[in-house]
C-alpha cells in the first residue's frame, strides 16, 4: 500500500517578468509506515512539494495522491486525515501551550485525552510549560509543540517541512527519536531537511536539487551507488592543497568537508600514489590522507555534478 | 459546531490578549465622540464680540444686553473708537464688532430709521456669515418688540423653524457620522487585518489543512468583531444621549437592527480586502484608503454631498456609509420609522449581498 504517490509534478511560479521553475517534473512514491526524507538545499523546491501534497497549492501539471485521494479533487478528504507542520513555526504565539493544543484538537474533531498516548512522549517534555505562551518557548520546544499539534488527531500521513531547521543538536536528535516512535504507530512520515546527516535516519530518501530529484533510494542504497574512490586529505596549508589537487587530471572533484578535503578520483587505480606525489610536489606540514566510505553528502555532491 | 465555537473563542483570546488594540477598540468611539462633540465643533458658540456705542441710550443698551445674553456671543470689551476696533481685531481678540452711531434712539423714534454696523472678521467667511446672521436676528427681535403694538402696513414676516434640531447642534450631524466611521474601522479594518495576520504568521496554512470549512473560518473570525462593534454602538448611543444631549427620537430597536446590517456590510468589505492583501500593512492601508476616507468624505457627515460636483455625487452612492448615515439620521434624529428608510435599507442589503457573494466566491481555499 502506497501512502503518497507523486507523478511528474511540475510547478512554475510566474511573476510579470520572470518565471521560476520550482518543480520540474517530480515523481516518487512512499510506502505506508515509511519515514521518507526529502533532502536538498534551500530553494530546491521542498516547500512547494509539501504544499502541493497538503492541497495548499495547485501543481501546473502532474498528479499526486495521498492515501489514494487526489490532491486536487479530493482535497477535503485529504485535509481530514493528514497532519501538516509547515516550515515556519505556525502556532498562535499569544495562546498558551495548552490552548494551542486543545484548539487544534477541537478543530480536528478530537480531544487531547483521546489521543494522549500518541503525543505523550513529546508532550511530557513541554507539559511543565503548558501555561506559557507559545511565543515564549525556545525553538526546540516550539517544534515539539507544533509536532504535538500536527499529531493530535492521529493523522495517517504526517508532513513535516524542515522540522529541525533552527533547532539545537540535542533537540534534533530527540526529534528524530520521536519520529521513529511514531513510525511504530503506522504513521507515514514525509519529512524534509537541509541537513544531510539526517538523511541516514530515514527509511528512504529523495535527493532534490533545483526542482529535480537526483536519486530516490534507501540511505545505504544511495551510498552503495557511489563506486568511485573517495579520500579524505588534510594538511595545515588547506588552500594550496586544494588548488594542487584540483589541477590533477585524475581527480574528478575536490571539496572541503569539515576539517578535510574530500577527493573523488576518476578511477580506483593509483589514487594513493597520486596523493603522495602531490605531497612531494608541494610543501605541506602534517599531511594526512586516508580512504573513506562515502556518506550521503558525498553522494549528493557527486549527483549534483552529473 | 464545536469547532466553530472553539474558533470564535480563540479569536476572542487574540483580541483579549492584545490589550493595546483592545484599548483602542473600546476607547476610539469615546474619544471620537468627545472630540467631535467638544473640540472639533463647527458650531459658533460664545464668540467674542466688542461693542462701540456712540449713542449710549436706552435702545443701544437694550440691544447690547440682548446680544451679550445670547449664548452665541460673549461681550468682552467696550471700545471707544474705530481705531480701537481695528486694533482689537488684529490682536485676534474678537470675531465681531457692533457699532451704534450717535443719536441711535433719537433717529429710531423720530425718523423711524436707525442704523447698526456689524463688522466681522471674514478671514473665516463661514463663521463671519453665521455671526452676522445671528446678530441680525437678535436685532430684528428687538425691533419687533418695539413695534409689537403698532400696526405697520404691508409687512412680511419670515418665520424660520429649525426642524429636528431646533438648537442647530452639530452633534446631530456627527453622532451618526462617528457611528459609521467607527463601525467601518472596527469591522472592516480589524477583520481584514486579523485574517491577513493568520496568513502572514503561517497559521492559515495549518488551519486550511484541517477539516474546518474555509468559509467557516472566516465567519468565526468576524464574530468577535461583531460583538466589539455592538459594544461600540452602545457606547456611542449612551454618550450621545447622556453627554451630548442628542436624544434617540426613533425606535432604538430599528436603529440597532440597521447598525447590525451595516456592520455585516463592513465585515464583508473586510473579508474582501483580506482576500487580496498579503501583509497586515497592505490590509491596513487598503482599508484606510478604500473605506475610511470615503466614509469621511462621501457620507455627508463632514461635507454635504449635495454641494459636490456631479461625478463625486455619483461616486458617493457606492459608499455604504452614505446610506447608513441617512438611515441613522432618519431614525435617531428625525424619529422616522422603517417606512421612511426602506429604500436605503434595501440598498445596504443589496450591497451586503453582492460583497458577501464576491468575497465567498473569491475566498481562497488554497494558498495562492
Amino acid at each position: 500500500m502506497q501512502s503518497i504517490v507523486v507523478e511528474n509534478i511540475i510547478k512554475t511560479y510566474r511573476t510579470k517578468k520572470t518565471a521560476v521553475d520550482a518543480l520540474k517534473g517530480i515523481s516518487f512514491s512512499v510506502d505506508k509506515g515509511e519515514i521518507f526524507g526529502i533532502i536538498g538545499p534551500d530553494g530546491a523546491g521542498k516547500t512547494s512539494l509539501f504544499r502541493i501534497l497538503t492541497t495548499l497549492l495547485l501543481a501546473d501539471s502532474g498528479k499526486a495522491f495521498v492515501d489514494g485521494f487526489d490532491v486536487v479533487k479530493d482535497y477535503t478528504a485529504i485535509r481530514n486525515r493528514v497532519g501538516y507542520m509547515p516550515g515556519k513555526f505556525s502556532l498562535y504565539q499569544d495562546l498558551s501551550v495548552q490552548e494551542n493544543l486543545s484548539f487544534f484538537a477541537t478543530i480536528f474533531n478530537t480531544t487531547i485525552e483521546k489521543n494522549y498516548d500518541l503525543i505523550k512522549d513529546i508532550y511530557i517534555q513541554i507539559e511543565p510549560f503548558k501555561d506559557r505562551r507559545a511565543g515564549q518557548l525556545s525553538g526546540g520546544m516550539k517544534q515539539k509543540l507544533a509536532l504535538c499539534c500536527a499529531l493530535i488527531h492521529k493523522p495517517s500521513v504526517l508532513f513535516l517541512d524542515e522540522p529541525t531547521t533552527g533547532v539545537d543538536a540535542v533537540s534534533r536528535k530527540e526529534f528524530w527519536e520521536m519520529l521513529h516512535r511514531l513510525k511504530l504507530q503506522g504513521i507515514t512520515i514525509l519529512v524534509s531537511t537541509p541537513y544531510m546527516d539526517e538523511a541516514g535516519l530515514c527509511d528512504k530518501v529523495a535527493l532534490i536539487q533545483k526542482g529535480k530529484i537526483l536519486s530516490v533510494n534507501s540511505p545505504e542504497g544511495i551510498a552503495a551507488d557511489f563506486t568511485k574512490p573517495l579520500w579524505a586529505v588534510r594538511a595545515v596549508e588547506m588552500f594550496p592543497l586544494m588548488k594542487a589537487i584540483k589541477q590533477d587530471p585524475m581527480v574528478e572533484s575536490c571539496y572541503p568537508f569539515g576539517q578535510f578535503h574530500h577527493v573523488v578520483f576518476k578511477s580506483a587505480e593509483n589514487a594513493k600514489e597520486k596523493l603522495e606525489q602531490i605531497q612531494k610536489n608541494g610543501k605541506y606540514t602534517q599531511f594526512e590522507a586516508h580512504a573513506i566510505k562515502p556518506n550521503i553528502e558525498d553522494c549528493f555532491m557527486a549527483l549534483m555534478q552529473e | 459546531m464545536n469547532q466553530f465555537l472553539v474558533f470564535v473563542k480563540k479569536e476572542w483570546l487574540h483580541i483579549w490578549r492584545d490589550r493595546r488594540t483592545l484599548f483602542i477598540l473600546i476607547w476610539m468611539p469615546v474619544v471620537q465622540i468627545l472630540l467631535y462633540g467638544f473640540a472639533l465643533t463647527n458650531e459658533v458658540k460664545n464668540s467674542k464680540i466688542a461693542i462701540f456705542d456712540q449713542s449710549r441710550d436706552l435702545s443701544t443698551q437694550a440691544v447690547s444686553e440682548k446680544l451679550a445674553a445670547s449664548r452665541y456671543f460673549n461681550l468682552i470689551k467696550n471700545v471707544y473708537s474705530y481705531k480701537e476696533i481695528e486694533a482689537t481685531f488684529r490682536q485676534g481678540k474678537i470675531r465681531l464688532a457692533v457699532v451704534f452711531p450717535n443719536n441711535f434712539r433719537n433717529d429710531l423714534l423720530h425718523t423711524n430709521h436707525a442704523q447698526i454696523q456689524l463688522i466681522a472678521d471674514a478671514s473665516d467667511p463661514n463663521t463671519a456669515n453665521t455671526l452676522t446672521n445671528y446678530a441680525s436676528s437678535i436685532i430684528n427681535d428687538y425691533q419687533q418688540s418695539l413695534t409689537q403694538n403698532e400696526e405697520l402696513p404691508y409687512t412680511i414676516k419670515t418665520q424660520v423653524r429649525m426642524l429636528y434640531n431646533p438648537e442647530l447642534k452639530g452633534a446631530y450631524n456627527f453622532v451618526p457620522g462617528v457611528m459609521a466611521l467607527v463601525l467601518m474601522l472596527v469591522c472592516a479594518m480589524m477583520t481584514s487585518i486579523s485574517i491577513v495576520r493568520e496568513k502572514e504568521i503561517g497559521t492559515m496554512e495549518v488551519i486550511l489543512v484541517s477539516p474546518l470549512k474555509p468559509f467557516r473560518i472566516i465567519i468565526a473570525k468576524t464574530i468577535p468583531y461583531l460583538i466589539v462593534s455592538l459594544l461600540n454602538i452602545a457606547t456611542i448611543l449612551l454618550l450621545s444621549v447622556f453627554v451630548l444631549d442628542v436624544p434617540i427620537v426613533g425606535s432604538l430597536l430599528l436603529l440597532i437592527g440597521e447598525s447590525i446590517l451595516f456592520t455585516v456590510t463592513a465585515l464583508s468589505l473586510g473579508i474582501l480586502i483580506s482576500n487580496t492583501a498579503k501583509t497586515q500593512q497592505t490590509a491596513q492601508f487598503t482599508s484606510m484608503m478604500s473605506l475610511f476616507l470615503p466614509t469621511l468624505l462621501f457620507s455627508g457627515f463632514l461635507f454635504p454631498v449635495e454641494n459636490m460636483p456631479i461625478p463625486l455625487q455619483v461616486i458617493s452612492n457606492i459608499v455604504p456609509a452614505k446610506w447608513y448615515y441617512i438611515i441613522v439620521k432618519s431614525v435617531m434624529i428625525k424619529g422616522l420609522g422603517f417606512s421612511a428608510i426602506w429604500k436605503e435599507t434595501l440598498i445596504l442589503v443589496g450591497m451586503t449581498a453582492v460583497l458577501l457573494g464576491i468575497s465567498i466566491k473569491n475566498f481562497k481555499i488554497r494558498l495562492s
